[in-house]
């Protein structure tokens, strides 16, 4: 059992706890800048996704995790991003120069969709940012001038200081924004802005009474999100290669609050489990889809019970329905909802613990207690 | 010297007259307490001092300045602090977090020194936990540190939100209530605390109470209200023994 022995307060405001945990983290770091030489270029392109999901998860769980706006309309701002990536690239303007436009460009607008956040609580708030998303769609298919509607507006691979960036090395690419990402986000999250997010999430009125400008700080929330999905928008914009208005629909913001939920609001560690989980999911369905059917029919050659294939065959049918993706994403959401409030990560929490106290393990450290009554007259 | 005025202050919600020209002042150092029904208009009283509702009359007065059109977040950092009756914490926070969000109103950085975490973030972050510590061993909140505020008992929750209003370096406390829900031990606790509160620390308290023991034990003055009107004024025996006040509680 490992005890966490605390000699400076530094140790609390620091990003790391002690030696051990600097230790582990640096390891992660040698196997993340290890991983292209194990793998063929396939894997390590599907692995890009993966680190541009973690930073849209960033984006988004700092917008529902922490300061507790739910938006359904993230899809868009992504766009926003990958558009004007693409475009200012079109017209030759330089990489640095043209990421960090697209970024200004999204916190922009982040800042103006934010301000009905202002106003607006709950599920109306998501409403109003689900609106916004079709609007934006709308003017990805109209503005050719800019988006080039639906013949797609082609995105090659990025040219830096002259130097064009192979598919091997996109990789590192975009694992250096999502480390300095998740920097930048660490660093908010333990000054007074991050404080700020959570306090206004728990309890608006004591934040207030506290010195907490609502408005102010659920504006830099919106903004700082909008900003981060920008980022990950330009990245987006070269993994894909080809921008279509339909790629930012809605299903893409609802991965997105998959992610978030799945991997365990309200931790940075669970927007990475987030997007591993969101990326690997159509696969896995996939392949199952292609396999019960195929396994089930060769168990019943052998068994001689016809029955198990024709059952595997109405599986294999099922799972092929157009639709049925989108309806197993629901049936998870409900059931990590239901069963693990605090997703992937609370699980890891779990198991941690499990091992670090083994044998002295006890179920009931996990135990929520039920909530108080809590005041609602003054919502 | 008073620090805190109510001149006249009044509030209607549609119809109902909640407060109705309520005069008091607080005088520096003191422990004044509002007594009265429920509905009398307690609460109401506070949520008017720290401006999270709009008077429809009177005026607010705190250390000589008129605070009666100061926006809710800069009430903190003009030195009034509150707790909250039905417990208003950051509950998936710990308590050391709720404690250091208490002293945002003395926060000095900007948004991107903040972004890049610049040594001048850290000083101050370390400068605000001192402090917070400091509040921490004064309640004996030593061992809850790192709990979050989900998992802690109603009572120690209680005594969060007194430390999380302390944090802020109030020069006026608001107490809510600050016995409901608590056990006779808890409560003699609370009130050798606000004893402490007032004499070693030399913060003003303003508090409602339903506890007359509690009540009599702490408070200087005191006031009872009822309908939203004041009935009378005075220590703690006089305005218990006024016939105004028998009559609001037993009625006759």
């Amino acid at each position: 059992m490992r005890f966490l022995f605390k000699t400076s307060y530094n140790q609390d405001v620091g990003l790391f706890r002690d030696k051990v945990d600097l230790f582990w983290y640096s390891l992660l770091g040698v196997a993340a800048l290890g991983l292209p030489l194990l793998m063929s270029t396939y894997y390590v392109t599907e692995i890009s996704l993966v680190l541009i999901y973690a930073i849209c998860g960033i984006s988004l769980m700092v917008l529902v995790g922490y300061t507790g706006l739910v938006s359904l309309g993230h899809a868009a701002f992504l766009g926003i991003g990958a558009y004007a990536h693409g475009y200012f690239l079109k017209i030759g303007i330089p990489w640095i120069p043209s990421v960090a436009m697209a970024v200004v460009i999204t916190t922009a607008c982040g800042l103006i969709v934010g301000l009905p956040a202002l106003r607006m609580t709950g599920i109306y708030l998501t409403i109003a940012t689900l609106a916004f998303a079709l609007i934006i769609q709308e003017v990805f298919n109209h503005w050719t001038a800019v988006t080039q509607g639906f013949d797609g507006l082609p995105v090659a691979m990025p040219v830096i200081f002259g130097i064009s960036v192979s598919k091997a090395n996109f990789y590192y690419l975009c694992l250096f924004f999502l480390v300095l990402s998740l920097w930048l986000t660490r660093n908010l999250l333990r000054s007074p802005t991050g404080r700020a997010w959570v306090a206004i999430r728990d309890s608006e009125i004591a934040a207030q009474s506290m010195g907490v400008h609502l408005a102010i700080y659920k504006s830099i929330a919106f903004a700082y999100s909008a900003g981060l999905m920008g980022l990950a928008g330009a990245l987006y914009a070269h993994k894909i290669s080809h921008l279509a208005p339909d790629i930012f629909n809605i299903l893409l913001s609802i991965n997105f609050l998959l992610l978030v939920i799945v991997g365990g609001l309200g931790s940075l560690h669970g927007t990475i489990f987030g997007a591993i989980f969101v990326v690997l999911l159509p696969p896995i369905i996939s392949i199952l889809r292609d396999e019960i059917p195929a396994s089930l029919g060769a168990a019943a050659t052998s068994t001689g019970i016809a029955a198990i294939g024709a059952i595997g065959k109405a599986i294999g049918g099922f799972l092929a329905k157009p639709g049925v993706e989108a309806g197993i994403l629901g049936l998870i959401l409900v059931l990590v909802i239901l069963l693990e409030p605090l997703g992937i990560y609370g699980r890891w929490v779990k198991i941690r613990v499990f091992f670090s106290t083994f044998p002295m393990y006890k179920r009931a450290t996990f135990k929520r207690q039920k909530s108080y009554m809590k005041s609602e007259r003054l919502r | 010297m008073s620090l805190f005025q109510a001149d006249n202050l009044s509030i209607n919600f549609g119809g109902i007259k909640a407060v109705d020209g309520v005069t008091f002042d607080v005088a520096k150092g003191e422990v004044f307490t509002i007594i009265g029904p429920n509905g009398a208009g307690k609460t109401t009283i506070f949520n008017l001092v720290s401006r999270i509702y709009e008077p429809s009359g009177g005026r607010l007065v705190f250390d000589g300045n008129d605070i009666t059109q100061v926006p809710p977040h800069k009430i903190a950092a003009l030195g009034i602090a509150r707790t909250f009756q039905n417990i208003e914490l950051f509950e998936h926070a710990t308590l050391l977090q709720n404690l250091l969000l208490a002293r945002h109103a003395h926060k000095t950085s900007g948004f991107f020194s903040e972004l890049l975490f610049l040594p001048s973030v850290r000083r101050k972050e370390l400068e605000h936990r001192e402090a917070v510590e400091k509040v921490i061993e004064f309640l004996d909140l030593q061992q809850y540190r790192d709990s979050f505020i989900v998992n802690l008992p109603y009572g120690v929750r209680k005594v969060t939100e007194l430390a999380r209003a302390l944090c802020t370096n109030p020069k006026l406390l608001l107490l809510d209530e600050p016995s409901s829900g608590l056990n006779v031990e808890e409560t003699e606790d609370m009130a050798f605390w606000i004893q402490d509160i007032k004499n070693l620390l030399g913060i003003t308290v303003l508090m409602v109470e339903h506890d007359m023991k509690l009540v009599s034990a702490v408070s200087d003055r005191v006031l009872a209200l009822n309908y939203g009107r004041p009935i009378a004024t005075g220590t703690p025996s006089e305005v218990q023994s006024h016939p105004d006040v028998v009559r609001a509680y037993l009625g006759g």
